[in-house]
């Protein structure tokens, strides 16, 4: 009973801090809703991807919200079913790097040695290399059929910075006093490690994944926008493609099919960045002054 | 050191040979050149074994693709070999030591989508026009990036900054392919600024490269559009930095003793702010330089700018695997040289990068 009366102050109280900066809140409430909207919105809206030669390339009307394709196909819908894959991606593909980076990371600055020599030079080659490039030549080779397999070539490479912050950080924190006298109690590295330093990064650590995420984003667009990867559904990247592909600039009321996945992803970029500032009070304490 | 090191030398030569040794190796560009190199060989030894060894590795299907045309297996190989400058008749490591032997005489291998054509001279022909571009992007972006910065940084809370710091971080949610599309659409195709079938390429048909006025203002023409791009793309994040910079080093002691001293303000903010606050800089330099390089495989596509990028998602679309391997491998290099030039010029600028931070 007590915890749970606990639990519903501190909610209550997490929320307060949230809503104290407008921008990151509103990020926030816009991520939620474009997530939400993608993952529950197909279910209201019917995906019909029949072609209606007839209406090919409308401009927005009360039938078509977002003006049709080069099919005649209707935008609106193609949005709203086409943002499950992008943000599945984004997330599975920000999760990985920051597992990769964390474990990685918390490796090299507690072994030191060899191990943290190795981990750092792997760290710089992936880093040197220019991700995209790298990204291109390797989906040239790997036949990325899947959605996870993406976002596990997206991780694989994109881990470098964030796995050199969190050493350093975890080198820094290691020598704290409330460290060093959990060490001397006898507590294990495990302890250390994941109950007294991990906290302590945590708000860091929130701010990376929503910025790897925003990464994933560009890196996986940028794929499908250039044809590498195979086009299976209709999501928004594909929607950019063709209509790049299908010259949906050169009118009016066509560029309406290129701009709306343009900018529900800018849209969602932004939202997300705006986000962290909430996510930075709410895991940083040291950020809320006068409290 | 040296007149510490002197009386030993008669006694000791070996030990002396050593201690130069182990200085040259713990040379600061020393020790930059040989990771440049490691990487770049990293680099080409990754894309050697993906061709060889992936499952239906593109020479596979290349030596399927020609016997299921009747091409008998010898000749096929044959083929397949004066492409990809492999011997399949030997070893896997011999063929490897070769191909890098190969690679350091400029030897890439045949093009397959452009039958014959000697992939170095393919590089030779499209690397120039993409240096040209993200090095002028570079400068641009990052001479303009930090001037504003530092303005923001004297004039913070006004609403010049607070108009920069909106920008700044509007561009940053913004990818920079989407940016260049929106360049055409609206000022192209809707504005009429420019004449977007015209300022495609990289080049007007027709046009003779030679040291004349008219070929550079034609180059710098048709580069304009992708230059925009990129300085858009990544002048916000020179701005911030620069701004947080400068407003870190207005709080040093030695610019409050410069101040006491009764220097001059314009010389504060050249001489003892301006020069500290720039160094951090040139630590994102190398990222910046990944980031435009990486990115030129898109905006090039978007402008059709005859580069390097280009030819790398041309190639992977029609399979195009030597020229894929030749243009990664410069890709690569390109940036190591560039990460390796802004190093040298960091470890100039500041010696306390080059002695190790004593």
């Amino acid at each position: 009973m007590n915890t749970l009366a606990l639990l519903g102050s501190s909610l209550r109280q997490s929320l307060r801090i949230m809503t104290r900066n407008k921008v990151g809140f509103a990020g926030l409430c816009l991520t939620l809703f474009i997530i939400l909207g993608a993952y529950v919105a197909p279910s209201f809206v019917p995906a019909d991807l029949e072609a209606h030669v007839e209406e090919i390339y409308e401009g927005p009307s009360a039938k078509h919200l977002l003006g049709t394709d080069y099919q005649g196909r209707d935008t609106f819908t193609q949005i709203v079913h086409g943002g499950r894959d992008v943000i599945y991606v984004a997330a599975l593909a920000a999760l990985l790097t920051l597992a990769i980076a964390v474990t990685l990371g918390s490796l090299a600055a507690v072994l030191g040695g060899w191990a943290d020599n190795l981990i750092n030079a792997a760290g710089e080659l992936v880093l040197t290399i220019p991700h995209f490039p790298l990204l291109l030549v390797l989906a040239g080779f790997i036949r990325l059929t899947s959605p996870s397999a993406l976002a596990l070539i997206i991780a694989s490479i994109g881990w470098g910075s964030l796995m050199r912050t969190i050493r350093a950080q975890v080198l820094s924190l290691k020598e704290r006093d409330y460290v060093q006298a959990a060490r001397a109690l006898g507590l294990p590295t495990s302890h250390l490690l994941f109950r007294e330093i991990m906290p302590n990064m945590m708000s860091f650590i929130l701010v990376q994944f929503v910025m790897s995420m925003t990464g994933a984003i560009y890196n996986q667009t940028g794929l499908i926008f250039l044809g590498i990867i195979p086009m299976v559904t209709n999501n928004w990247g594909v929607m950019i493609n063709l209509a790049w592909g299908q010259g949906a600039i050169f009118s009016k009321t066509s560029t309406w099919y290129l701009m709306s996945p343009i900018a529900i992803i800018v849209l969602l970029q932004f939202s997300l960045i705006s986000m962290t500032r909430s996510l930075d009070e709410l895991f940083n304490p040291r950020l809320r002054v006068g409290e | 050191m040296a007149t510490l090191q002197a009386p030993t030398v008669p006694k000791a030569p070996p030990g002396m040979a050593a201690g130069l040794w182990r200085k040259f190796w713990r040379n600061y560009y020393v020790q930059r050149l040989i990771k440049g190199i490691v990487t770049v060989f990293v680099v080409t030894t990754l894309t050697f074994f993906l061709v060889r060894l992936m499952p239906s590795n593109p020479l596979e299907v290349y030596i399927q693709a020609q016997l299921s045309q009747g091409i008998p297996l010898a000749d096929a190989q044959a083929m397949a070999a004066a492409i990809y400058r492999v011997d399949l008749s030997k070893p896997i490591y011999v063929q490897y030591v070769e191909y890098l032997a190969g690679l350091v005489q400029g030897d890439f291998g045949r093009s397959i989508a452009s039958v014959g054509t000697p992939v170095s001279s393919i590089v030779l022909r499209f690397l120039p026009w993409t240096l040209f571009v993200v090095s002028v992007s570079l400068i641009v972006s990052f001479t303009v990036g930090v001037l504003l910065g530092t303005l923001m940084a004297y004039r913070r809370e006004s609403w010049f900054d607070h108009i920069l710091s909106a920008f700044a971080s509007i561009m940053s949610a913004i990818p920079n392919y989407v940016v260049g599309m929106l360049i055409i659409v609206y000022f192209g195709l809707r504005l009429k600024l420019f004449n977007y079938s015209e300022i495609r390429g990289s080049l007007t048909p027709g046009m003779v490269p030679g040291f004349n006025l008219k070929f550079f203002a034609d180059a710098l023409y048709h580069a304009s559009l992708p230059i925009i791009t990129y300085v858009l793309t990544t002048i916000g994040s020179w701005m911030l930095t620069m701004k947080s910079s400068t407003l870190s080093t207005l709080g040093e002691d030695y610019v409050t003793v410069a101040r006491a001293r009764g220097l001059t303000d314009s010389r504060i903010q050249m001489a003892y702010v301006g020069r500290n606050a720039v160094l951090p800089l040139f630590t994102q330099l190398a990222i910046s330089i990944g980031m435009v390089v990486g990115g030129s495989t898109l905006i090039e596509t978007i402008f059709t700018y005859q580069g390097i990028g280009h030819q790398l998602s041309s190639a992977l679309i029609t399979r195009d695997y030597p020229v894929m391997q030749a243009v990664f491998i410069i890709i690569c290099a390109s940036v190591v040289a560039a990460n390796f030039l802004a190093d040298a010029l960091y470890g100039w600028l500041d010696p306390r990068i080059r002695t190790g931070g004593r």
